[in-house]
C-alpha cells in the first residue's frame, strides 16, 4: 500500500508544486493520474522514488517511510519501486538483455554488473517477461534498433526485473502511436493483474485513462481535484481538471497569496 | 495603408555608433602602432639571409648515413608517445568524471577543473623543460611531459562529453536503486565510448608530433637527436631526420583519419 500524506513540493522559493496532496493506493489497482501539463503530475510520481526531493509530508510504501532514506537505505527502497518513462530511457548502445538486465544493478555487485555475469535467475526471469511481452528474440539486439513500441516492452521489462512492489510510469504512451499506445496500457493493465501489482500512470490521453485504470485521480496546479471511478468522470469533472491554464492558476495562487 | 519599406539593413553588432566607430578606430590603430613600434633590424636580417643559405646549401643533399641513429631515436619517440597516451588517457578518464558537472559534486568538481586548467596551461615544451630539471635528461622526461599534455585535451573534451549525455539513462539506473559505479558503467560508459576512442586515436597521433618537440628541450626521443644534429652543424642530417619526422606524421594522420572516420 503506497499512502501519501501532505506531501509539499517546492522548487526554489517559488509557489508549491504540491500542495498539502494526500492519495492512498490500496492493493494491486490501476490508478491513473490526469491533469494539464504542469500540474505537478510527473513531480508527484517522482517524489515517491526520490528521483524529486519532496519538501515535506510522508510518502509510505507497505510501512516505509521514503521520505528521510539516503543512501543504501534509498537504494534499497528504490529497488522495490518499478519506473517506465515517457522518453523509454533505454541505453541505446547497449543490447536488450543488458538493458533488461540494469533492473537488477540494485542487488548485484559491481563486478557481476560490469562484467555482465548475471545471476542464473535473472537470465530465466529475463526471458520469460521478454517472452511474455513478446521481445525475447531481440536479446542480442541493441536497443537504439528497435521500434518505440519495442523500446516500451523493453522499459516494462527493466522496470519488472526489479521485483517491484509497485510500477509508476511517467507518460509511457505520450512518444508512441495510437496503437501501440493502446497496446502498451493493455499490457500495463494486465500485468499489473498477472503480477499483482498496484500501477500508477501518469497520462493526458483521457479516453484511454478511462478504458485502460481502474481509478482515475484529477490534478490541477498541485492539488488533486477528482478522485474516483473512471465512470464517474463527466464533462463537468473534465471541465474542472483541465479548464484554464497553469499560468492562469498561478497568477490566481499569487493574488489569493497577497 | 502605411508606407512599406523597401531597403532594409542588418542590425550592427554594436548598437551605439559612437562606441562602434571608438572600438574599430581604436583596434586599428593599435595594430598600427604594433606595426611601427616592432624593433627589425635589417641588417641582421640581411646577415641572417646568407646564414640561412649556407645552412639550406649544407643540407642538401640529406644524409641517410646514420640511419642507425635516426631509426633509434624514432622508435624512442614512438615508445613515448604510445606510454603518454596510454598513461594519459587512463588518467584523462576519472579526471573527465569529476570535471562533469552533470555526475561531480561541486567541489570535486572544481578539482577537476583545475586539473585541467593546470595541465593545459603550459606549451609541452615549458612542461618539458620542467621535467627534464626534475628527472634528467632522456625519455622518461618526455613520457610524463606527453602524460600532462594528453590530459589537458582527453580530459576536458571527454568532460564535455559526459556533460553532453543523455540524463535520462542516469535517471533509469537510479530508479532501480543502482549504487554508482554500476549506473557509471551501463548509462554514462557506452554513451561516451565512441568519443573516448576517438580522443585516444587522435592523442596518438598528436604526442607522436609533440615528442618530437619536446625531445629539443632533452627529453629523449628523434627530436633529441635532431638537436643533436643541428648541435654539431650536420645540416644534411637533419634534413634526413625532419624528412622522417614529416613523413611518419603524415603516415599516423592517414591511419588515425580513417580510424576515426570508421568510428563515427
Amino acid at each position: 500500500m503506497l499512502k501519501i500524506t501532505d506531501l509539499v513540493k517546492r522548487y526554489g522559493d517559488g509557489d508549491p508544486v504540491l500542495k498539502n496532496l494526500d492519495l492512498t493506493i490500496a492493493g494491486e489497482s490501476v490508478v491513473s493520474i490526469i491533469g494539464s501539463s504542469g500540474a505537478g503530475k510527473s513531480t508527484l510520481l517522482r517524489c515517491i522514488n526520490r528521483l524529486v526531493e519532496p519538501t515535506s509530508g510522508s510518502i509510505e510504501l507497505n510501512g516505509t517511510e521514503l521520505t528521510r532514506l539516503r543512501g543504501r537505505q534509498l537504494r534499497a527502497a528504490r529497488r522495490k519501486i518499478g519506473m517506465v518513462f515517457q522518453g523509454f530511457n533505454l541505453v541505446d548502445r547497449l543490447t536488450v538483455m543488458e538493458n533488461v538486465q540494469s533492473g537488477r544493478l540494485g542487488y548485484i555487485s559491481t563486478w557481476a554488473a560490469i562484467m555482465r555475469r548475471y545471476p542464473k535467475a535473472d537470465v530465466r526471469r529475463a526471458f520469460e517477461l521478454m517472452e511474455r511481452v513478446g521481445i525475447a528474440q531481440y536479446a542480442d539486439t541493441r536497443a537504439d534498433q528497435l521500434s518505440g513500441g519495442e523500446r516500451q516492452r523493453v522499459g516494462v521489462v527493466r522496470a519488472l526485473m526489479q521485483d517491484p512492489e509497485i510500477l509508476l510510469a511517467d507518460e509511457p504512451t505520450a512518444s508512441l502511436d495510437p496503437k501501440t499506445s493502446e497496446q502498451i496500457m493493455g499490457l500495463l493493465r494486465d500485468l499489473a493483474g498477472e503480477l499483482k501489482l498496484p500501477v500508477l500512470i501518469n497520462i493526458h490521453n483521457v479516453t484511454e485513462a478511462k478504458e485502460y485504470t481502474d481509478r482515475i485521480v484529477g490534478m490541477r496546479y498541485g492539488r488533486i481535484i477528482f478522485d474516483d471511478a473512471p465512470a464517474r468522470l463527466d464533462r463537468d469533472a473534465m471541465d474542472r481538471i483541465y479548464s484554464g491554464s497553469p499560468h492562469a492558476d498561478r497568477s490566481e495562487g499569487l493574488r489569493a497569496a497577497s | 495603408m502605411r508606407e512599406v519599406p523597401d531597403t532594409w539593413r542588418k542590425p550592427p553588432f554594436i548598437a551605439n555608433p559612437a562606441v562602434r566607430w571608438a572600438a574599430g578606430l581604436g583596434a586599428a590603430a593599435y595594430f598600427l602602432w604594433v606595426g611601427l613600434t616592432m624593433p627589425v633590424d635589417w641588417d641582421r636580417v640581411a646577415d641572417g639571409l646568407g646564414r640561412a643559405g649556407r645552412i639550406f646549401g649544407g643540407a642538401f643533399p640529406p644524409s641517410f648515413e646514420r640511419s642507425e641513429l635516426l631509426i633509434d631515436g624514432f622508435l624512442e619517440s614512438l615508445k613515448i608517445a604510445v606510454l603518454a597516451t596510454a598513461g594519459g588517457v587512463a588518467l584523462s578518464i576519472p579526471i573527465a568524471f569529476m570535471a562533469a558537472r552533470n555526475v561531480a559534486p561541486l567541489p570535486i568538481f572544481y578539482l577537476g577543473r583545475a586539473i585541467i586548467v593546470l595541465a593545459r596551461s603550459f606549451h609541452p615544451v615549458i612542461v618539458a623543460i620542467v621535467f627534464v630539471k626534475a628527472v634528467g635528461f632522456g625519455p622518461f622526461a618526455g613520457v610524463l611531459t606527453l602524460v600532462v599534455y594528453s590530459i589537458g585535451f582527453v580530459a576536458k573534451m571527454l568532460a564535455e562529453r559526459i556533460e553532453e549525455i543523455d540524463f535520462g539513462q542516469v535517471e533509469a539506473m537510479r530508479a532501480a536503486g543502482a549504487p554508482f559505479l554500476p549506473t557509471m558503467f551501463y548509462a554514462i560508459v557506452p554513451q561516451i565510448m565512441p568519443r573516448q576512442i576517438g580522443l585516444a586515436i587522435y592523442q596518438l597521433d598528436s604526442n607522436l608530433r609533440a615528442s618530437a618537440v619536446v625531445g629539443i628541450v632533452g627529453a629523449g626521443g628523434i627530436g633529441a637527436t635532431l638537436a643533436n644534429a643541428f648541435g654539431r652543424y650536420d645540416y644534411d642530417f637533419a634534413l634526413a631526420i625532419t624528412i622522417v619526422i614529416v613523413g611518419a606524421i603524415l603516415v599516423s594522420e592517414g591511419v588515425s583519419g580513417q580510424i576515426r572516420k570508421r568510428l563515427a
